[in-house]
């Protein structure tokens, strides 16, 4: 019974907005039955070019992770481990972690054009701020001691960074890239919401909304949660297994 | 020494923004870059005034502050509630915990054309939306709080006999204080992030559709203006929390 008990309150909550969607009299347009949107999903794939939408958004996502991500790790490294670079701008990127991230939308649009560009440096600025925060804190708290290590065996500074700090900082570097992931897939769904219509599953639910597809939007809404918990298992994943490794 | 050292550290950190600015002021001045993409610091300046003058300003800010109280206020005390009951009983955890985890992987943004189809654009679609992004980080941290109180502490509680209610008041709660600020500090700060974001995109009043107006003018000197609010605005949140936490320190509840 206890293996079962996480599943009582979601097939609960299936059954009452199925009695609901069926007894009451909320129209199906605000309320489409589970199957509907369940059948909504599969025809999505089937016929409705969701495996297009779906590839476009996870490519957006991607490279905007992949940049901001590499930018952010760049950043937190030389914040953490240089003190004249931490003096000049660690003041410079504290400031600018205080502006709410989404008013970059509307510098970055004029900046960059709402198409491609435009999304892809919105994901990009996204992504950057936790990876950097993240490697920052784990470079700058390493133990002094390793620092005079290093100097005993003579390491040159690039040596310093490869074979002390970034495996010291390992475990932090990896938290802040799993956060940068799940920064971007936000960032990418408000980039398809608020940027040109283009292919991607944040279009599709725009389009949903605005012909009042109440399953369309509901399904898109399954797809980007699965989504989300398909990013963080495997960013855990990854995790753990280069955790491994460095133990070993 | 100290105060020299303090002062260079000042000098350092102001350096770079001031050669970015002269930088931004000579492009402005040299007509490197049209005025759509980047406006004069100075334009800038005066956009600001002339906003605040107006009280418009003033007004965005405070709608959008007022809606990230409300929202705040209902994520934050249905979060104390859920995250203190799946925190506290693994029966509750067991049932809800997996639905709730399931549910937050969800990108919040995308609850918005659900909730825009079921509430409109209203009020009511700001405050849902607002505190759904303080829900989720005040029951994560909650939770895990009131999870990992020290055992310790409770066989102290224990020992003295204290009843379900007293261990709850007089040792859960105070050995948890820390996690629960973080929850709140974590759902403000989503709050915070949400408002503009909503504000952007189904909005007709607030620092957000200050923003998107802006910028449908192709007036980036008062998207400009916005950012520099938002960062004030920012920096006083910041810096009211730390001090609140610094307060908070003092009560919390170890095992000796």
């Amino acid at each position: 019974m206890k293996r079962f008990s996480p599943l009582l309150v979601p097939l609960g909550a299936l059954a009452i907005w199925e009695a609901v969607s069926r007894l009451s009299r909320v129209s199906h347009e605000l309320l489409p039955p589970p199957e509907k949107v369940a059948f909504r999903l599969w025809d999505g794939f089937a016929h409705g070019g969701m495996t297009g939408d779906l590839a476009a958004s996870l490519l957006r996502e991607l490279s905007g992770f992949v940049i901001g991500a590499t930018g952010g790790v760049a950043l937190g490294l030389l914040l953490g481990l240089s003190r004249p670079a931490n003096r000049l701008l660690g003041p410079l990127f504290l400031g600018y972690r205080q502006v709410a991230l989404f008013a970059w939308v509307p510098l970055l649009s004029m900046w960059f054009g709402g198409g491609e560009q435009g999304k892809v440096a919105f994901i990009a600025l996204a992504a950057m701020a936790p990876a950097a925060v993240n490697t920052w804190r784990g470079t700058s708290t390493l133990p002094h001691s390793y620092i005079e290590l290093s100097r005993v065996l003579m390491f040159r500074p690039l040596d310093y960074v490869r074979f002390v700090a970034l495996p010291g900082a390992l475990p932090a570097i990896l938290t802040g890239l799993r956060s940068s992931l799940i920064a971007a897939w936000l960032a990418t769904v408000g980039a398809e919401l608020f940027l040109d219509v283009a292919p991607g599953l944040g279009g599709r639910m725009n389009e949903g909304r605005e012909t009042f597809q109440m399953d369309l939007v509901l399904a898109s809404v399954v797809l980007l949660g699965l989504l989300g918990l398909t990013f963080s298992r495997l960013a855990v994943a990854a995790e753990k297994s280069l955790l491994k490794r460095r133990a070993a | 020494m100290k105060i020299r050292q303090a002062g260079s550290r000042v000098v350092a950190g102001i350096a770079v923004p001031l050669l970015l600015l002269g930088a931004w002021s000579l492009t402005a001045r040299e007509g490197w870059l049209p005025d759509q993409i980047l406006p004069a610091p100075g334009v800038v300046m005066a956009t600001l005034k002339e906003f605040i003058a107006s009280g418009e300003l003033q007004d965005a800010t405070l709608i959008s502050l007022e809606r990230v109280a409300k929202g705040f206020a209902v994520g934050a005390v249905a979060g104390l509630i859920f995250g203190a009951a799946i925190g506290l009983s693994p029966r509750l955890n067991r049932l809800f915990g997996p639905t709730f985890l399931g549910l937050a992987q969800v990108p919040l943004l995308a609850w918005m054309p659900v909730m825009i189809l079921l509430v409109g654009i209203d009020e009511a679609l700001k405050v849902i939306l607002i505190g759904i992004a303080t829900f989720i980080p005040v029951v994560l941290n909650v939770a895990q709080g009131f999870r990992d109180v020290p055992p310790a502490l409770r066989e102290v509680g224990a020992v003295l006999l204290f009843d379900p209610w007293s261990m709850l008041m007089q040792i859960v709660l105070p050995a948890a204080v820390p996690s629960v600020f973080t929850g709140l500090r974590e759902g403000l700060a989503n709050a915070w992030q949400t408002v503009i974001a909503v504000e952007l995109f189904a909005s007709s009043e607030g620092l957000g559709y200050l923003m998107s107006w802006g910028r449908q003018l192709f007036q980036l000197d008062l998207v400009l203006a916005v950012v520099v609010v938002l960062a004030v605005i920012g920096f006083a949140l910041n810096w009211g929390l730390a001090r609140i936490e610094g307060r908070l320190g003092r009560w919390q509840l170890r095992p000796a």
